[in-house]
């Protein structure tokens, strides 16, 4: 039977696909063709039906809006912004205030998080109580009510600028917002910059050469700590040089509220605290689970290998922590850039925020939805390519 | 470690004055640095318990006029707002004097909910039990029959509305998350790709663009004098929504479960669905009952999310009561009020979800 057609160059019956619905191929083919058409009718019902709207509500589509003037202030910028310029430029300040909220939040979540997974394995059991107690309500209420809470302190119960609290000695807490001491503008600040990113790169290559030399002699470099000495030091060598400016730019109350230092509007500080306080919630159970998925025998091995707890930690118990750890934290580290986008009901100017007031203003509701869902999907594909990569790295190779 | 010491204590016959002592010492004076680090932490918790032992108990407005609360502020907590404001922030807009027509349905929704979660009633009691619930729900809503005053839905609000987002956001997002995780498992390539593109597509967004999706998009997508409300336009969001988050968990059981599984059913003849409904679902769900609760616990505190398009749910409810102007101010005592409210219904499903883990756990490693 199989060899009846074998070179005829016509089909081999067994292979051959029958139109019926007892056919697993042609079932496949059927079910993708009527899902296709469902999914494809009610897509187009939709669009028509958008377009015959809009046109009767006399919309134009089209991005030409974003080269319109946008005349609405913005509280806080980290670019040049005045109400005569763009919804273009407009929407760019909103991304880089999601960004600014983002990248801030996530170093700061990740150090409080860490530090309370730490503290809930503590064998100290107030510390481990306190941290239990701190992960178990911050997880079980709303980010919006905390948000909201954390706003309301600082709007309502904050007193004036007059009055206001000094929590460290400089650091000023009003209803006008938080006031920190900054250094002052310096020109050597840029060069810092400058010596901190070379101290990156040669960190990078001295960890290869590192490498390299353990393969080829077996001798240990301590590229840990070289390359924390490389960081601190190189833009430290670098203020000694341009004469160690020590100026502070303190903040002082002059009439109704403060003048110098740098402002954290109660908007921003209610967001960013509410964020922190909530994902480092999250970032907290991730690395408790992350240390103890580690199992009590790999500890034992390495000491009985005759590690010390420096090098036992760094080769052996980490690289397995973190295998655990990071692909749900990355999740968290995305889920607090999502969640930036509440800042909209506190008045923050986030993207999210000043695309509303632009599609209110405009009325180009798809185009403005459109770009923030851009916006947050490039964010989350991108970062999701990395995990992917990361976890291909990281894999256990098995024999 | 501390239970350990505490169960060897415990079985000792009770904890005497020289061994409280001696775990007082191995738990928080073990070392220098642990003595440190407790008399720290002590001297932050003591100060933090005798702040809000001041201001929130001792000095606080516990009855009185707004005039009284101002008096008191930055010393004592207002929680004078509450005597005043709770049937509005329980129940918001809905008409004053069937407000007892809300307060029976979130009790309702609330017994639906402990009687689901008793696994005496997994069984085909549970589906009956709530299409009673939901009926009675509707007309006590609604109204419009029995002598009841109609009532519109954009006069809902307050808890059962939170109540009604979570309730309906779940059931319905529920057969949605199936099919999607069916399908991001088929093998037909369209059918998968389509899923893929579904669940990344909304997990990749905030759930507010969502939102704002269906407050300003949705009703250009219907036509000419078709118009839908803004209650179910939320709705449809957040089923929406927690479709793709509960497809992944679904999918994470389907993955658990051993190829065996599907191979035997294959072997007995099945076909696809029977399959799927009576040997693959079964035992997938039941695995991934814990992370599920979680992903309800979410979706549950995601429901306050519903105020940026305007609807009045238990946390806008409080958000308006402080904007009257006589109590303007008291915001984070409304907001604590509200807190207690969510960390009650959170916390318990939480507790829920560890308990039913360690019970499923029990049953397989027997």
């Amino acid at each position: 039977m199989a060899g009846q057609s074998a070179g005829s160059g016509g089909r081999n019956d067994d292979n051959a696909m029958r139109f019926s619905l007892s056919d697993p191929t042609f079932r496949a083919i059927f079910w993708q063709v009527v899902v296709v058409g469902i999914v494809g009718f009610c897509g187009w019902w939709l669009i028509s039906n958008t377009l015959t709207n809009l046109a009767t509500r006399g919309f134009t589509t089209g991005w030409a809006f974003l080269s319109r003037e946008a005349g609405f202030a913005i509280g806080e910028t980290m670019i040049e912004y005045g109400p005569q310029d763009t919804y273009g430029r407009a929407v760019l300040v909103g991304i880089l205030n999601t960004l600014r909220v983002a990248v801030i939040g996530i170093v700061l979540a990740t150090i409080l998080g860490t530090l309370i997974g730490i503290g809930r394995l503590s064998k100290n059991v107030l510390v481990a109580g306190v941290c239990s107690t701190y992960v178990e309500f911050i997880r079980n209420l709303p980010l919006l009510v905390q948000l909201f809470f954390w706003w309301a302190m600082f709007q309502d119960s904050l007193p004036g600028p007059r009055q206001a609290i000094e929590a460290l000695p400089g650091v000023f807490l009003s209803n006008r917002g938080v006031k920190i001491p900054v250094p002052a503008d310096h020109w050597i600040h840029a060069w810092m910059g400058v010596a901190f990113l070379a101290a990156i790169v040669a960190s990078y290559f001295m960890a290869r050469w590192a490498r390299v030399r353990q393969a080829a002699t077996g001798e240990q470099f301590p590229v840990l700590l070289a390359t924390i000495g490389l960081l601190a030091g190189g833009p430290l060598v670098v203020w000694l040089i341009g004469g160690a400016p020590v100026t502070m730019d303190w903040p002082v109350l002059r009439g109704f509220n403060f003048q110098g230092g740098l402002t954290m509007t109660p908007e921003f500080a209610a967001l960013l605290v509410g964020l922190v306080t909530y994902t480092a919630g999250f970032i907290a159970e991730i690395v408790r689970a992350g240390i103890l998925a580690v199992p009590n025998g790999q500890t034992e091995a390495a000491s009985a290998l005759g590690l010390r707890r420096g090098p036992m930690l760094q080769l052996v118990i980490l690289p397995q922590a973190l295998r655990v750890i990071i692909p749900p934290m990355t999740s968290q580290f995305l889920n607090l850039t999502k969640n930036s986008s509440l800042a909209v009901a506190i008045g923050y100017p986030d993207l999210v925020s000043i695309v509303n007031t632009t599609l209110n203003q405009t009325g180009q509701a798809i185009e403005g939805i459109a770009m923030i869902m851009a916006a947050y999907l490039t964010v989350s594909l991108s970062i999701s390519v990395l995990m992917n990569w990361y976890n291909k790295r990281i894999a256990f190779k098995e024999r | 470690m501390a239970n350990a010491n505490a169960a060897a204590m415990d079985a000792a016959g009770g904890i005497g004055e020289s061994k409280l002592m001696a775990w007082v010492r191995a738990n928080l004076f073990s070392s220098w640095a642990n003595t440190a680090l407790t008399l720290v932490v002590f001297y932050v918790v003591a100060k933090a318990v005798f702040f809000f032992g001041s201001w929130g108990i001792f000095n606080a407005v516990w009855i009185g006029t707004s005039a009284e609360c101002r008096a008191a502020k930055g010393v004592g907590a207002c929680w004078a707002l509450f005597p005043e404001k709770w049937r509005f922030i329980l129940f918001a807009t809905y008409p004053f004097d069937e407000q007892w027509r809300p307060a029976l349905s979130s009790a309702i929704f609330i017994g639906l909910y402990f009687f689901s979660a008793m696994r005496a009633n997994w069984n085909l009691r549970l589906p009956i039990a709530w299409i009673a619930g939901l009926g009675t729900i509707s007309v006590l809503m609604w109204g419009g029959v029995l002598g009841l005053s109609f009532v519109p839905q954009e006069r809902w609000g307050g808890l059962v509305l939170t109540l009604i987002l979570s309730t309906f956001g779940l059931a319905l997002a529920f057969p949605l998350a199936i099919l999607l995780a069916l399908g991001r498992r088929s093998h037909m390539p369209v059918i998968k790709s389509m899923c893929v593109v579904y669940i990344e597509l909304i997990r990749g967004v905030p759930l507010i663009s969502l939102l704002f999706m269906a407050s300003v998009m949705f009703p250009l997508f219907l036509p000419e004098g078709v118009s839908i409300d803004k209650l179910l336009r939320a709705q449809i969001a957040i089923i929406m929504f927690a479709g793709a988050y509960l497809a992944e968990v679904v999918r994470g059981g389907l993955q658990a479960l051993p190829k065996g599984q599907y191979e035997a059913a294959d072997a007995l003849g099945l076909s696809y669905w029977q399959a799927t409904m009576m040997i693959v679902l079964p035992q997938a769900l039941r695995l991934v009952i814990p992370p599920m609760v979680n992903t309800f616990i979410g979706l549950f505190k995601d429901t306050s999310l519903v105020l940026i398009i305007g609807l009045l749910d238990i946390l806008n409810a409080a958000k308006v009561a402080v904007a009257d102007p006589q109590w303007r101010g008291f915001g984070p005592e409304a907001y604590f009020g509200v807190s207690l409210i969510y960390f009650v219904f959170c916390f318990a499903m939480s507790k829920y979800s560890q308990r039913i883990e360690v019970e499923l756990n029990r049953n397989k490693h027997r």
